[in-house]
C-alpha cells in the first residue's frame, strides 16, 4: 500500500525572492516624506494638517471611486493613492482654500492615473497633472504665499483656508515672496541658512532643504530610488547656474541658491523619480535628469515663472518612452566591442 | 575600464539571493543504500536520446553498459546497479512527460561491486579516440544542463582553446556539491583537470571559484602540484557567477559574443563534477553511473549531501534523509533559481540533477502581483542586458513576433528578473512562455 505522498505544486523557479514589494516602496517614500511633513506642521501649523489631509482625501476618493468594485481595497492598500495625495498637498501653498486642495487631489487621480489604467499605466506623474490643473485654475490662490511661522502660533489658521467653494478668494492680509520670486521680481536673495532650515516662505513641503535631502539619502540606502535621476538633476542645475553665474554674477542665482530654493529638492527627490513616469534604462535616467535639470533653469532664468519645477518634469515625463526607446541596453555579445 | 573590471573579478548586473548554503555545506558526501528500483531515462541529457542495447529480463552488472549514443550530441548509459531489467518502456520524466527508459530492478544478494576497468592509458590515445571514450563514458554537464561533454571536446579546425575553465562557482543558493567535491576530491579534480587540459591543448587551467567558499578555494591551493599550469581564481559571490559566459566575463573579462559558445573566445568550461568524473573514468574505470546531490531546503528533516546511483526514485532519497517534513509543497530538482519542479516522488534522480530540494508553504506563498511600475529592477539586473519588463509586457499581450528583435533567444532564463521584481511579477516565467510558443508553434499552411 502506497503511502500518501503530499500534493505538491509546481511553482516554476526562481521560487527565491527578495524582500522589496511594490505597496513597501510607496510606504518607503512615505516615511522618507515624514521629515518634511512634520516640518511643514512645524512652520505653517494647523494649515499644514488641513491642506495635506484634504489633498490626501481628494486622491483616496478618487482611487477609491474610481477602482473595480473587485479590487476597490486592493488598490488603496498599495498606498500609491496616499503617496500622491501628500506629495501634491506639500507643493501648495499653506493658505490654499481646502476646497481646492480637495479638487487638485481628486483631478491628479482621476486625470493622471485612473484615466490611463491605473498604477504603472500613466504617462504623466499624477501629483504634478493636479498641481498644474490647480494653477492652471486658480492662478491667484495658487501664487499667494504666506509667510512662514505664522502670527499666531501652531492652532491659528490661515484665513484663505476656509474660503467656500467657488467664492471669490480672499486674499490674505498678509502674504510674502517666495525666495525665487523675490530674486525674479525684486533681485533680492534670502540667505541660504534660511533655505535650508526652511525659514522662508513657500509650498508646504519645499522649505527645507535639508529634511528633504534627508529622506532622500533614506531613499538610496532602501534602494527605492533611482540615484542617478536626482544626481543628474542637481548637478545640471549647479553646472547651468554656475556658468551664468560667469556671464554676470550679480543677476543671476548662485549654484547653492538654485539647489536650495523653490521646489527643485522636492521634484528632483521625491516627484522625477517616479519610477512609473520616468525612463526605465539606467542611461535614460541620466538624459531625464539632465533635460529636468536644463528645463527648470531655463525656465527660472528666461521664463516668465519664478518656478519651474513642475513644468521641466512634467515635460520630461512626456518625453520619457521616447528616451526609452532610444537608451536600450545593449545586450551581452551584441556590443559594438565584441563583434 | 577594462583593467578595472578585471580588478573587479566579476560580470555586470546579476543579484544577491541569500545563500542558505549552512544547512549541508559542511555535511560530508554520504552514500545512499542500494534501493530496489531503478529507472534510466534515454534521454538524460540535452540531445538526441540514447538506444537501448539491453532486452527486458536480461541481467546487468552495475556499471555494464546498457545503451549507446543515438547520435554524436548523445552519450552512453550505464547500469547503475546489478540487477535484471524489468522492463523497456514509457516512463514520467522530471518534466511530467513519458519518455523511454530502461527499468532495472536491484539484485538484492549482488555485491554491488563495480567491475572497474583498468585504468585507460589516456595519454596515447587520440583526440579522436578520447573523445569517443568520454562519450561512451556517458560523461554530460554536471552543473544542471547536462550537455554532452565530449560534444564541447570536439573543436572545429581553426579554433585554439587556450584555457580550461573550471566552474566552480556554484552561485544557485542552497547547492553545495561542488563545494563538498572541491573539498573531499581535490586531488581527482586536479587529475581530471590536467587530462582535460593536455588533450586540449590548452596553456592553463583556471578554476573559479565563488568567495563565499574559502575553505575550498584554500584546498585546491593546498593541492596544486609544483609546476602545474592552475590557478585558483576567486570570484565575487553574485547569481548567475556561475553561468558559463558571466564566468569567461569575470575571469578573462572577455564576452562571448551573442550566438557564439566559449570555444570561440579559446574557453573551454567545465563543471567541477565533469571534471571528477571524467578523472573517475579514466584513473579508475568508473563510468557515471552516480553523482552527488544536495537535499535541503525547509521542508526536508536531514539535509545532506549524498553520492546517488543515477536512476534512484526521488522517493528513497527523500526517505533516506528522514522524510518529508508535514507543509511540504513543492519539490524542485536542482537549483531555487533555475530547477524544475516535480509532480510526482516517483521521478529518477538524473545526470544533471544537482540537488533536490523541499519547499514548505512559507515559500511557496504566492506573492500578490502588482502592475509594472517600471522601476527598472529587471534591467539592472538582467547579466544579458536585456529590457525584461518590456519583454513580460508583450509576453503578456502575447506578441511574441515583437519579442524577437528585442533578443529574447539571447535570455538563458537565470531568473534574476523575477527575483528582482517588486511587484511579484512572473517575468521569466512569462518569457520561458514566449520562447516556447516561438519555437514550437506550427506555422499556419501558406
Amino acid at each position: 500500500m502506497k503511502k500518501r505522498d503530499p500534493d505538491l505544486l509546481l511553482l516554476h523557479a526562481p521560487l527565491l525572492r527578495q524582500g522589496m514589494t511594490t505597496p513597501n516602496a510607496m510606504r518607503d517614500v512615505l516615511y522618507a516624506l515624514a521629515p518634511a511633513t512634520v516640518a511643514s506642521l512645524w512652520f505653517f501649523g494647523l494649515s499644514a494638517i488641513l491642506v495635506l489631509g484634504t489633498c490626501i482625501a481628494g486622491a483616496v476618493l478618487a482611487e477609491w471611486l474610481f477602482a473595480d468594485r473587485e479590487t476597490r481595497g486592493v488598490s488603496l492598500l498599495d498606498a500609491s493613492g496616499i503617496l500622491t495625495g501628500l506629495l501634491l498637498g506639500l507643493t501648495l501653498p499653506p493658505g490654499l482654500p481646502l476646497w481646492m486642495a480637495f479638487l487638485g487631489g481628486f483631478v491628479g487621480i482621476a486625470l493622471g492615473k485612473v484615466i490611463w489604467g491605473g498604477l504603472g499605466h500613466n504617462l504623466f506623474n499624477p501629483a504634478l497633472l493636479g498641481r498644474a490643473f490647480l494653477l492652471a485654475t486658480f492662478p491667484i490662490a495658487m501664487t499667494t504665499w504666506v509667510p512662514a511661522t505664522g502670527d499666531g502660533g501652531f492652532f491659528s489658521i490661515y484665513s484663505g483656508n476656509l474660503a467656500l467653494p467657488f467664492m471669490q478668494v480672499q486674499i490674505d492680509g498678509m502674504t510674502a515672496a517666495t525666495p525665487l520670486g523675490m530674486l525674479k521680481f525684486e533681485q533680492e536673495v534670502t540667505p541660504l541658512a534660511n533655505l535650508m532650515f526652511g525659514k522662508t516662505s513657500g509650498s508646504l513641503g519645499e522649505t527645507s532643504g535639508l529634511l528633504l535631502l534627508l529622506g532622500g539619502v533614506y531613499l538610496w540606502l532602501r534602494r527605492d530610488l533611482d540615484w542617478r535621476i536626482p544626481v543628474s538633476i542637481l548637478l545640471t542645475v549647479v553646472v547651468f547656474s554656475a556658468c551664468l553665474g560667469l556671464f554676470d554674477a550679480a543677476r543671476f542665482p548662485t549654484p547653492l541658491f538654485s539647489v536650495f530654493s523653490g521646489g527643485l529638492l522636492l521634484g528632483a527627490i521625491y516627484m522625477a523619480t517616479d519610477p512609473v513616469t520616468s525612463p526605465v534604462t539606467p542611461r535614460g535616467a541620466w538624459i531625464f535628469g539632465i533635460g529636468v535639470g536644463v528645463l527648470v533653469m531655463l525656465i527660472r532664468v528666461f521664463g516668465g515663472l519664478p518656478e519651474g519645477v513642475m513644468y521641466a518634469i512634467l515635460l520630461m515625463n512626456a518625453a520619457t518612452p521616447l528616451i526609452n526607446r532610444y537608451t536600450q541596453p545593449t545586450v551581452f555579445g551584441r556590443g559594438a566591442e565584441s563583434k | 575600464m577594462k583593467a578595472l573590471g578585471f580588478l573587479r573579478r566579476s560580470f555586470e548586473h546579476g543579484v544577491h539571493p541569500a545563500h542558505h548554503k549552512q544547512q549541508t555545506a559542511d555535511l560530508p558526501i554520504q552514500r545512499v543504500p542500494f534501493g530496489k528500483n531503478y529507472i534510466m531515462p534515454l534521454g538524460q541529457h540535452i540531445g538526441v536520446p540514447a538506444k537501448a542495447i539491453v532486452a527486458a529480463g536480461e541481467r546487468v552488472k552495475r556499471g555494464q553498459l546498457i545503451a549507446e549514443p543515438g547520435g554524436f550530441v548523445s552519450t552512453g548509459l550505464h547500469s547503475p546497479v546489478s540487477g535484471t531489467v524489468t522492463e523497456i518502456g514509457d516512463f514520467r520524466g522530471v518534466d511530467g512527460r513519458f519518455a523511454p527508459a530502461i527499468a532495472i530492478e536491484a539484485d538484492p544478494f549482488a555485491t554491488q561491486q563495480v567491475d572497474a576497468g583498468a585504468a585507460l592509458d589516456w595519454q596515447s590515445l587520440s583526440l579522436e579516440d578520447f573523445i569517443a571514450a568520454v562519450q561512451m563514458a556517458g560523461i554530460v554537464g554536471m552543473g544542471g544542463a547536462a550537455f554532452p561533454a565530449h560534444v564541447k571536446l570536439s573543436v572545429p579546425d581553426g579554433v585554439k582553446i587556450r584555457h580550461l575553465l573550471i566552474n566552480g562557482a556554484e552561485c544557485e543558493p542552497y547547492l553545495t556539491t561542488d563545494h563538498r567535491l572541491m573539498l573531499e576530491r581535490p586531488e581527482a579534480l586536479l587529475e581530471g583537470a590536467e587530462i582535460m587540459r593536455q588533450k586540449l591543448g590548452a596553456e592553463e587551467t583556471v578554476i573559479g571559484v565563488e568567495m563565499n567558499k574559502p575553505d575550498a578555494i584554500e584546498t585546491l591551493r593546498k593541492h596544486i602540484q609544483p609546476g602545474q599550469p592552475v590557478r585558483v581564481v576567486p570570484l565575487k559571490v553574485k547569481y548567475p557567477q556561475g553561468a558559463e559566459k558571466m564566468m569567461i566575463k569575470s575571469v578573462f573579462d572577455k564576452e562571448v559574443p551573442a550566438g557564439q559558445l566559449p570555444r570561440d573566445v579559446g574557453v573551454n568550461v567545465n563543471n567541477v563534477g565533469t571534471i571528477v568524473a571524467i578523472a573517475d573514468y579514466f584513473l579508475r574505470g568508473m563510468p557515471l553511473i552516480e553523482r552527488v546531490v544536495t537535499v535541503a531546503g525547509p521542508g526536508v528533516t536531514y539535509p545532506a549531501n549524498l553520492i546517488v546511483p543515477l536512476g534512484t526514485p526521488v522517493r528513497d532519497v527523500v526517505k533516506f534523509c528522514g522524510g518529508l517534513k508535514p507543509g511540504t509543497r513543492e519539490i524542485i530538482m536542482g537549483g531555487p533559481m533555475m530547477g524544475r519542479p516535480i509532480a510526482s516522488l516517483d521521478v529518477p534522480i538524473l545526470k544533471g540533477c544537482s540537488g533536490v530540494l523541499v519547499f514548505t508553504e512559507e515559500e511557496t506563498a504566492r506573492r500578490k502581483e502588482y502592475p509594472c511600475i517600471s522601476c527598472g529592477r529587471c534591467l539592472e539586473a538582467c547579466p544579458y542586458f536585456l529590457n525584461p519588463s518590456r519583454l513580460a509586457r508583450l509576453s503578456k499581450a502575447r506578441m511574441f513576433d515583437e519579442m524577437k528583435a528585442l533578443n529574447v533567444f539571447d535570455c538563458v532564463e537565470c531568473g534574476c528578473c523575477t527575483f528582482a521584481c517588486p511587484s511579484s511579477i512572473p517575468i521569466v516565467q512569462l518569457i520561458r512562455t514566449a520562447k516556447d510558443d516561438l519555437t514550437h508553434r506550427k506555422e499556419p499552411d501558406a
